[in-house]
C-alpha cells in the first residue's frame, strides 16, 4: 500500500508546529546525518531541527512497515524483489514487534548477543538496517558491529573476532609487472595481504586481466601464500577469463543498491550468479568457497542518476542485499573515494565508514573498508588514522594496504602497510590464522604476538631480490 | 647489543629492498620506526599532499595564461574568451558538480554575442578549464597546444585540410561537460576540453583532454573520448598531441566521438609480449 502522494504520510507535532514528511523515503532522507551527496540530490533535511524531528519520527516507525512499503517499487527493481522475496519471516519474528527506536535499544542491549544477532540476520532488510543506523551515534555503530561476527573462507579464514585482514593493493599506472611485484614484495614483507592480493588494472580488458591473474597465481603458488588473488575488472571480463582457463580465485564487481545503478555498471543479478558459478567450478578454495569480492560506496546510485529520490546511505545498504545473495569472501566500502560532492570532509567520511561497516555486519557481510580520501576532499591522514582506529575497535573485517598510503594508479590515499601494523599493535588484532602461520614460517614476523617484523630480509626472498637488483 | 651505532640508526630500520624504488613510483621500502613511517617519509608525504591541496585550491590566472598563449605565432588569430561556470566559488564547485557543468549567464551571453558576430563556421572549439588542478592547466596547456597546433595548421604533417579554430575559451570553476555548453553556443563541430585532473599525491599537475563531437548540454561521458595524465612525467606533449589529433581526425571522418570511436593510435605498439607474466618474484 503506497501512501497518497498529496497527503504527507508522517506528521510530528513539536509545540505549536507540525512537521510533515511525504513518505518513508522522504523521512529516511531527512533523518540522515548531514552529508554533501544528499544536499546535491536535494533530499537532505533543510534545517538541523528538521533532521532531529525526522529522527524522532523515524524512531516511531514499526519495522514491518519497511516490508509493506518498498522504497523502490517491487515491479521496477530487481534489488527490491531480491530484498522482499528473500526476506526470512522466521528470523524476523523476534524483532517484528519493534519500532526503529526500539530496534536500536534492542541491538545495544544484552539481549542481542552475537549468537542472537546471527540468528536474526536474514530477517533484517537493508532499509531496516539503514533506518536504525540513522538514529545511532558513532559509538552505537561501533558497539553493535563488534557483536556481529561474520566468518568467510577461501584459502584462509577471514573475520574471526580479534582479527583484522588486509588487501594488498599493488596497483601500477601502466600495469608494469616489475612495479607490481615491487609493491607486492613490500606488502608481504610488511605482513599485508591476507584478505586478498587485489589489483585495479590500468588497462581494463580480458587479456590484461588474465596476465595479472596468472602473475599473482604464480607468486602465491611459488611462496605457498595462504591467500587469494583478484583483478578488479568488470564481472563479464572475469567470466571470460575463467572460460579461457585463467586461474581465477575471486570474482570482483562494483555493485549498487538499485537495478538502474547496476544497469549503469553493466550487469544484473543473473550476471553475478553466472560469475559465481564460473568461479566455483574451478574449486580453487582450500578452506572455504566464498568466491566473490564486492565493492560499494555511498553516492554511486546518485552518480548514475539511479537513486530514486533516496538518500545515499539507504541506497548503499540496499547494495548489501545484492552482496549477501552471493556469499562474498569480502565486501569493501570504498568510503572516501567518490569525492567531496558526496562526502565533503573527514567528519562525513568517518560517519559514512562507520555506518557502512555496521549495516554490512548487521546484514551478515564480511565488511571491510577502504579508509580513504581524495585530494579535493577536506580530509587528511589524521582523519584516516581516526577512522582506521574506530573501525579496528568495531571489528572491521579488512582494510587496504598500499605502499606509503599513495595509490599511484587511482590517485587517492588509503591506508598503508604501516597503518595496518599500527592497528594490530594498538588493538592486538591478528591476521588470518593461516596467513599468520605463514608469516612466522617465512620469518617475516619475528614475533607474531607482538607484531614485530624481522629486521633482516627473510631468506626466501633473498634470491628474488638478487635476481632483480644484481650488483646494485 | 649494537652499542656502537647511533640512536638514530637504532630507531629507524631501513629496508634492504629499498632499491626497488628504482622500478616504481610507489612508496616502497620506506623503512620503519617500530612499525610506523619514519619521520623523513612522513614529512615528504605531507609535502606532497600539501602540493596537491594547493593545486585544487589555487585560482587559475586565466588572463596571464591567455596572454602567454596569444603571444605564440601558432595561436588563433582572434581574441580569447574568458568564461565562468555557475559555481561561484571553490567550495560550491566541489559540492555541486552540476553547477560546474554550465556557464553562468554573463558567460553564456558573451558566447552567444560572439557567435552572432561572426560568419565563420568553426571546426573546433578549445576550452581551457581549471578543473581540479590550476597547476596542471598553467604548466601544460601552452606546450601541449604548441604541439597540437602543429597538426591543425595548413602545413600539417599528414596533409589534411586545416582546422578552423574558434577563439580559445578560458573557463573558471568548470567541469568537463561545460565544453558541451561552449560547443553548442559557438556552433562548433567539436570541442576539445583541456582540464586539470584530480591531483594525485605524486602527480598534482596532470592535465586531461576530452573530445566531444557536436557537444550538446546533457551529453554523458559515453559521448566523449579522453586522454589522461598529460604532463612531463606522464604522457609527454608530442605523444598527447599525436593521440589528440588522431581522435580529432577520426571524429571528423566518422562525425562522432565517444565509445564508438576507439583509440587505435597505439595498436601497433600493443602486440608484443602482452601475455608474459615474468617478474623477479618468480624464477
Amino acid at each position: 500500500m503506497s501512501p497518497n502522494r498529496n497527503t504527507p504520510q508522517f506528521r510530528h507535532i513539536l509545540g505549536e508546529r507540525t512537521f510533515t514528511f511525504a513518505d518513508l523515503a522522504d523521512l529516511m532522507a531527512k533523518a540522515t546525518p548531514a552529508r554533501s551527496g544528499d544536499r546535491l540530490a536535494g533530499v537532505a533535511a533543510e534545517t538541523a531541527e528538521q533532521r532531529a524531528v525526522a529522527q524522532m519520527t523515524l524512531a516511531d516507525v514499526p519495522l514491518p512497515l519497511f516490508l509493506e512499503q518498498p522504497l523502490v517499487p517491487y515491479e521496477d527493481d530487481e534489488v527490491t524483489r531480491l530484498i522482499i522475496d528473500e526476506h526470512d519471516k522466521a528470523a524476523f519474528a523476534p524483532i517484528s514487534h519493534l519500532t526503529v527506536g526500539g530496534f536500536r535499544d534492542w541491538l545495544l542491549s544484552d539481549l542481542a548477543s552475537p549468537e542472537v544477532l546471527k540468528s536474526i540476520r536474514a530477517g533484517v532488510t537493508p532499509e531496516m538496517a539503514a533506518a536504525v543506523s540513522k538514529i545511532m551515534r558513532n559509538q552505537d555503530l561501533i558497539l553493535v558491529a563488534k557483536k556481529c561476527h561474520v566468518r568467510t573462507a577461501f584459502r584462509n579464514t577471514i573475520g574471526l573476532p580479534g582479527h583484522l585482514s588486509t588487501r594488498l593493493q599493488p596497483n601500477h599506472p601502466t600495469d608494469d609487472l616489475t612495479g607490481i611485484a615491487a609493491s607486492m614484495l613490500d606488502g608481504l614483507l610488511y605482513a599485508n595481504g591476507d584478505a586478498v592480493i587485489g589489483i585495479n588494472p590500468a588497462t581494463d580488458n580480458v587479456q590484461q586481466a588474465t596476465r595479472l591473474i596468472k602473475m599473482m597465481d604464480e607468486v602465491i603458488q611459488h611462496y605457498e601464500i595462504p591467500t587469494q588473488s583478484c583483478v578488479l575488472t568488470h564481472v563479464t571480463n572475469t567470466i571470460e577469463c575463467v572460460e579461457q582457463g585463467a586461474p581465477v580465485d575471486l570474482v570482483f564487481q562494483s555493485i549498487g543498491g538499485t537495478q538502474a545503478t547496476n544497469d549503469s555498471f553493466g550487469f544484473n543479478l543473473a550476471t553475478l550468479a553466472e560469475a559465481q558459478d564460473a568461479a566455483l567450478s574451478l574449486k580453487r578454495g582450500t578452506v572455504g568457497n566464498n568466491v566473490m569480492y564486492f565493492e560499494t560506496g555511498q553516492g554511486s546510485a546518485l552518480s548514475a542518476n539511479a537513486n530514486h529520490g533516496l538518500d545515499q546511505q539507504t541506497c548503499e545498504v540496499r547494495a548489501y542485499a545484492v552482496a549477501r545473495k552471493f556469499n562474498p569472501l569480502l565486501v569493501n566500502t570504498v568510503v572516501g573515494f567518490i569525492g567531496p560532492e558526496y562526502l565533503y570532509d573527514g567528519k562525513e567520511i568517518t560517519r559514512a565508514g562507520l555506518e557502512d561497516h555496521f549495516c554490512g555486519k548487521l546484514l551478515g557481510l564480511p565488511m571491510g573498508c577502504d579508509v580513504c580520501y581524495t585530494n579535493h576532499a577536506q580530509a587528511d591522514q589524521n582523519d584516516m588514522d581516526n577512522l582506521l582506529t574506530l573501525l579496528g575497535v568495531a571489528g572491521c573485517t579488512f582494510i587496504m594496504g598500499i605502499p606509503g598510503s599513495d595509490d599511484i594508479m587511482l590517485n587517492y590515499q588509503t591506508t598503508s602497510f604501516h597503518d595496518a601494523l599500527y592497528a594490530r599493535r594498538v588493538l592486538g588484532l591478528k591476521p588470518a590464522p593461516e596467513f599468520d602461520a605463514w608469516l612466522a614460517k617465512m620469518e617475516i614476523f619475528k614475533n607474531n604476538e607482538q607484531f614485530t617484523l624481522n629486521s633482516q630480509l627473510p631468506s626466501a626472498f633473498q634470491s628474488s631480490l638478487q635476481r632483480l637488483l644484481g650488483g646494485r | 647489543m649494537a652499542q656502537d651505532t647511533s640512536p638514530q640508526q637504532d630507531a629507524v630500520t631501513k629496508n634492504s629492498w629499498q632499491k626497488l624504488k628504482a622500478f616504481t613510483d610507489a612508496r616502497v621500502g620506506l623503512g620503519r620506526s617500530g612499525v610506523s613511517t619514519p619521520t623523513q617519509h612522513l614529512l615528504a608525504f605531507q609535502l606532497a599532499h600539501a602540493q596537491a591541496i594547493d593545486a585544487v585550491h589555487t585560482q587559475l590566472d586565466a588572463h596571464q595564461l591567455a596572454q602567454q598563449i596569444m603571444a605564440q605565432d601558432w595561436a588563433p588569430n582572434c581574441a580569447p574568451l574568458f568564461l565562468h561556470s555557475r559555481a561561484t566559488d571553490r567550495a560550491t564547485y566541489l559540492q555541486r558538480p552540476d553547477f560546474g557543468r554550465r556557464l553562468d549567464q554573463a558567460s553564456a551571453n558573451r558566447l552567444d554575442q560572439h557567435a552572432q558576430s561572426v560568419t565563420t563556421e568553426y571546426d573546433l572549439a578549445i576550452a581551457v578549464v581549471d578543473g581540479l588542478s590550476s597547476l596542471a592547466v598553467e604548466q601544460n596547456t601552452l606546450p601541449f597546444l604548441a604541439a597540437l597546433f602543429g597538426y591543425l595548421s595548413t602545413e600539417n604533417p599528414l596533409n589534411q585540410p586545416a582546422w578552423s579554430v574558434a577563439p580559445i575559451c578560458f573557463v573558471e570553476q568548470g567541469r568537463v561537460a561545460i565544453g558541451d555548453d561552449i560547443c553548442e553556443r559557438l556552433n562548433a563541430k567539436c570541442v576539445l576540453v583541456l582540464i586539470g585532473e584530480r591531483p594525485g599525491l605524486s602527480s598534482p599537475d596532470s592535465l586531461g583532454l576530452y573530445l566531444t563531437w557536436g557537444g550538446k548540454v546533457g551529453y554523458t561521458d559515453a559521448f566523449r573520448n579522453c586522454i589522461s595524465n598529460i604532463r612531463p612525467a606522464g604522457l609527454i606533449y608530442p605523444e598527447a598531441a599525436r593521440k589528440a589529433f588522431y581522435l580529432l581526425s577520426e571524429a571528423r571522418t566518422l562525425k562522432l566521438s565517444g565509445v564508438k570511436l576507439k583509440d587505435r593510435s597505439d595498436d601497433d605498439l600493443l602486440e608484443h609480449d602482452s601475455q608474459t607474466t615474468e617478474n623477479f618474484l618468480i624464477s
